[in-house]
């Protein structure tokens, strides 16, 4: 089991991964990256 | 009378690791021409989330940092607003779940810019102080409070929450884009004000405790360190102490950039898998393992006893 468990929460991530991307989740993150975060700078 | 051999000189196994370090601190910040244009690299792969603790209002960031993007995630989470997005971060928590199995924190060690950036601000001569660990437990605070429940739970006046560790803490935010957005985006000085000087205060601190300690922000602060320290014990790549080899001599501690005893926890969460352990053991006691394949390396200065 121990040497199985890196393996079953690899596959899990992919998973969880896969359907965040599948939700539309990587144009979320993109249009956030492609604005300056007025937070990050130290004005928002 | 055995044949007496003539002493050769001994060439010191060589760090390639600051190598690795640059060159993964210019791969994520390699979009040069915004450092001209005045703005920040707007492509379309800027959506993916670099394993690393990279500010994407970096001038020349080509990848999402995966704290900030968590945050807005939990921030525009809502169920109560019509216009709210329902989405959970299901990539970006996926992303970092993905390396956190593979290899555990081992991008601190090696990609992160803002972990290299200390280590070089480090080399600065000074006293130097050890940090306590139980302050290694206040990363984990920092996760769970500004990175989760605050974005989550406090809202502004319109309903949503805010990225409260980038606005409040970051200071690879500050280094990485708020200064160099104020000097080459001239319209955005008129907006200083309290916040920006908190920051740039916060910076100025960090930067002190960078010179008389080793790697502080990643050992006490850092959101993301804390989140893949959670998979050291159970990633494909494993570290390991041989008992019978190690003699104690502590040589690993005083190489290791976090400051580890690895023959205590040989996967600790604060372990950034930097492999200086490994080299700097003679007796070829630390390895580590990937995919099924052992690795040690011997310091060939070290003879076997007969």
């Amino acid at each position: 089991m121990k040497r199985r468990l890196p393996w079953i929460l690899l596959a899990l991530s992919i998973a969880v991964m896969t359907a965040g991307l599948l939700f539309g989740e990587y144009r979320t993150v993109l249009e956030k990256a492609i604005t300056v975060c007025l937070d990050c700078i130290g004005i928002g | 009378m055995g044949a007496v051999t003539k002493a050769r000189p001994i060439r010191k196994p060589r760090d390639r690791r600051p190598r690795y370090q640059a060159f993964f601190a210019l791969a994520l910040n390699a979009w040069i021409p915004s450092w001209f244009k005045g703005g920040i690299f707007q492509g379309g792969i800027k959506g993916v989330c670099v394993p690393a603790l990279n500010c994407y209002s970096c001038p020349s960031a080509m990848g999402a940092c995966p704290i900030g993007a968590m945050q807005t995630f939990f921030g525009g989470l809502r169920f109560n607003l019509s216009v709210a997005q329902k989405k959970f971060g299901l990539y970006v928590a996926g992303l970092l779940a993905t390396v956190g199995s593979a290899v555990g924190r081992m991008p601190c060690g090696w990609i992160c810019p803002f972990g290299f950036f200390q280590e070089l601000v480090h080399k600065v001569p000074s006293p130097k102080i050890k940090i306590p660990h139980f302050l290694t437990y206040f990363r984990y605070v920092v996760l769970a409070t500004t990175v989760v429940a605050l974005p989550l739970l406090i809202v502004d006046q319109f309903g949503y929450g805010q990225t409260w560790f980038c606005k409040w803490i970051c200071p690879a935010g500050t280094l990485e884009a708020g200064i160099p957005l104020m000097l080459i985006k001239a319209d955005l000085r008129p907006l200083i004000g309290f916040m920006y000087y908190w920051k740039l205060g916060l910076l100025a601190l960090f930067l002190v405790w960078f010179v008389i300690s080793r790697r502080p922000f990643c050992r006490t602060v850092c959101p993301l360190g804390a989140f893949w320290g959670l998979f050291n014990k159970a990633s494909l790549f494993r570290m390991a102490v041989d008992d019978e080899k190690c003699t104690l001599c502590d040589k690993c501690t005083k190489d290791c950039p976090v400051e580890i005893s690895i023959y205590k926890s040989a996967n600790s969460p604060d372990c950034v898998r930097c492999l200086k352990c490994v080299s700097s053991c003679k007796f070829g006691a630390i390895s580590y393992e990937f995919l099924g394949k052992k690795e040690v390396a011997v310091d060939l200065r070290v003879k076997k006893p007969a």
